[in-house]
């Protein structure tokens, strides 16, 4: 009697055993799938590029000849649109978490303006562009300049900056605040002094993971006007730009095999920037956690 | 103690970051006001002062120094000749920045109306309802051709059975509500096999042309055989990837992908003519060869730097046409269209 509970035991087990197995496949392949498209477009990428790496892309403004097309002005171009929205973006973006998370009351409003922002994080680009054209190209005639451009970018990710700071500020515990209560500290006081030293890791690491989206979108400028063809670098905020986005663009539907391969290798530069901006936002991570 | 010092240095960083950045945009904004009319805010003083200028310097010289900026915008058919001459000009011109978009034809001329453009880039002639909204705005233009483009319809290497296509064929196959399915339907002895389409989306001064020439303005088929995309490269792929597959696009891309794909001859009634530098210039290869053009600004000309542009575009574009891939106009019809400019 007790060998055929032994067997259905051992039937069952083997039966759960394969399961698990096949699931596991199952998982491995689900995770495969993934790394395996990214490093085929990696190498893709790479293999057609790499070798249209050279000064030229980084010294030259685009041509008509493939060999003497550069990317300068689009790089500059990107750059200045990144130091202009980020300081901006950054104080928009953390000063309204704080409000929302420190100084709001919990009431219907503050869940209306929440479940507002996480809603724009999720509105498609391109509508931002329109958004753009119409409130600062258009009414405030600001043009289809770089700061235009920028603060259309800050619009963008002003939710998803808002968001992951309220996540970072809701992380600290709240014993940190009572201690800092106790202590006789003002709202701000503690604010200032408690809470975001514990948690400006997290804010940073949400508002480099914005920028390194904003560096790669390429709908809303298109639609605001930024131009394929710029050969000169912007001298001020009013005048007009590229980003890389644009210019990789527009090398892909070129008719001639050699633009595409320009276009491989700007999408290398434009990854390299990506990676060295994750990379910061990583170490920024490590080096902040270990304070708290 | 130690959190407490490592975030504060953190802050004063980001404080001075901010500060250098701030500074950095105030002086550029005080740099761009104070160079005054070199640069490119136009307002209405800018202006003025350009046209000052204008009138003391000889209108033919263009080695004289000019600033300002001429924006362009339009085709994307026509942008590599627009962004040829751009080049050129600017190695003689480099303080006027010339920039040039790429929002297709209509989009061009709905901005060209407006008076936001100096350039528009068109693919097409301008089409009435375009005409009435710049004269609404008061904006007269002067329209050049500048260089012919073959509308090429293309099939797969691995396609052995067509060697020509008539008019009333492409017509039959593509216009809209069209019951074609297979290339049997097309014409008798041909494979029983699903036609594949690829055609650029209504966006394009290319579909319009095709719509124009081909299917008496009443439209292409939209329906599963069909596919649209605003890149030609796109449309090269699908018909390569397919034995009985059609696509049509400019000459440019034909011209780019020649041992790739084949092209097929067209007859309009006058035997099949395959489009080729030649065919394209003499206007053989008709209906498809059509003129590309750029609609200059009257009002913008009065500045220097545009009169200069537009002179020099017209003047030099016949050599720079078949760099890019298209075919120039007869040398004295440039000279012709360049009076227009006066």
């Amino acid at each position: 009697m007790s060998s055929i509970f032994i067997d259905a035991n051992r039937k069952q087990i083997a039966g759960r055993r394969r399961i698990d197995f096949s699931l596991k496949l199952l998982f491995l392949v689900a995770t495969s799938i993934g790394v395996i498209a990214l490093m085929a477009l990696l190498i893709d990428i790479i293999t057609d590029g790499i070798h249209m790496i050279r000064p030229e892309l980084f010294n030259n403004f685009p041509s008509r000849k493939a060999s003497e097309a550069g990317m300068k002005s689009a790089i500059v171009g990107s750059l200045y649109m990144l130091l202009i929205m980020t300081p901006l973006s950054f104080l928009l973006g953390v000063g309204a978490a704080i409000y929302l998370e420190e100084y709001a009351k919990k009431n219907r409003i503050t869940r209306m303006i929440q479940l507002n922002i996480s809603t724009l994080a999720g509105v498609p680009s391109i509508v931002y562009g329109i958004l753009g054209l119409t409130l600062f190209v258009r009414e405030l005639h600001l043009g289809r300049s770089l700061l235009a451009g920028s603060f259309t970018m800050t619009l963008l990710v002003l939710p998803i900056i808002i968001v992951s700071a309220q996540e970072a500020i809701r992380s600290v515990p709240k014993s940190r605040r009572d201690a800092s209560y106790a202590l006789g500290a003002t709202k701000w006081q503690t604010v200032s002094r408690s809470v975001l030293p514990s948690c400006i890791s997290g804010i940073l690491t949400g508002v480099i993971l914005a920028m390194s989206r904003a560096i790669g979108e390429t709908a809303p400028l298109v639609m605001i006007g930024a131009l394929t063809f710029v050969a000169f670098l912007p001298t001020g905020p009013l005048d007009s730009f590229t980003v890389m986005p644009i210019q990789i663009y527009n090398w892909v539907s070129r008719p001639q095999a050699s633009f595409q391969e320009l276009a491989a290798s700007g999408i290398i530069v434009l990854l390299v920037m990506l990676l060295l901006m994750n990379l910061s936002a990583i170490l920024l991570r490590n080096k902040y956690n270990k304070h708290i | 103690m130690l959190k407490n010092k490592g975030f504060k240095s953190l802050l004063m960083v980001m404080m001075i970051a901010l500060l250098f950045i701030t500074a950095a945009c105030g002086n550029k904004a005080e740099d761009s006001t104070s160079n005054g009319s070199s640069d490119t805010e136009q307002t209405s003083d800018d202006q003025s002062s350009d046209t000052g200028e204008e009138e003391a310097v000889d209108d033919e010289d263009v080695t004289v120094e000019m600033g300002g900026q001429i924006e362009i915008d339009g085709s994307s058919t026509v942008y590599p000749l627009t962004e040829a001459a751009a080049e050129e000009f600017g190695k003689f011109n480099p303080d006027v920045r010339v920039t040039v978009g790429v929002s297709g034809t209509g989009g061009g001329f709905k901005r060209f109306c407006s008076g936001e453009l100096a350039i528009a880039d068109a693919s097409r002639p301008i089409k009435d309802e375009e005409a009435k909204a710049c004269s609404d705005n008061g904006i007269e233009y002067s329209d050049l051709t500048i260089a012919y483009d073959g509308l090429s319809l293309v099939v797969s290497k691995d396609n052995d059975f067509i060697d020509h296509l008539t008019v009333e064929e492409l017509n039959k196959i593509f216009t809209t509500g069209s019951t074609v399915k297979t290339w049997a339907d097309v014409r008798a002895g041909w494979p029983a096999e699903k036609i594949l389409m690829y055609s650029p989306g209504a966006e394009s001064g290319t579909y319009d042309y095709f719509n124009e020439a081909i299917l008496e303005k009443k439209g292409i088929r939209n329906d599963t055989q069909i596919s649209f995309s605003e890149d030609d490269n796109t449309l090269v792929q699908g018909v390569e990837g397919s034995k009985y597959a059609i696509g049509y696009f400019g000459f440019a891309y034909y011209e780019e992908n020649a041992d790739k794909l084949k092209v097929v001859p067209i007859d309009a009634g006058k035997g099949a003519i395959a489009p080729s530098t030649e065919t394209i210039k003499d206007g053989t290869y008709a209906p498809l060869s059509r003129p590309l053009f750029i609609y200059v600004n009257k009002e913008e000309m009065s500045r220097p730097e545009v009169y200069a542009f537009a002179d020099y575009y017209i003047n030099n574009i016949g050599s720079l046409a078949s760099e890019v891939g298209y075919v120039p106009l007869p040398d004295d019809q440039y000279s012709e269209e360049a009076t227009k400019l006066h």
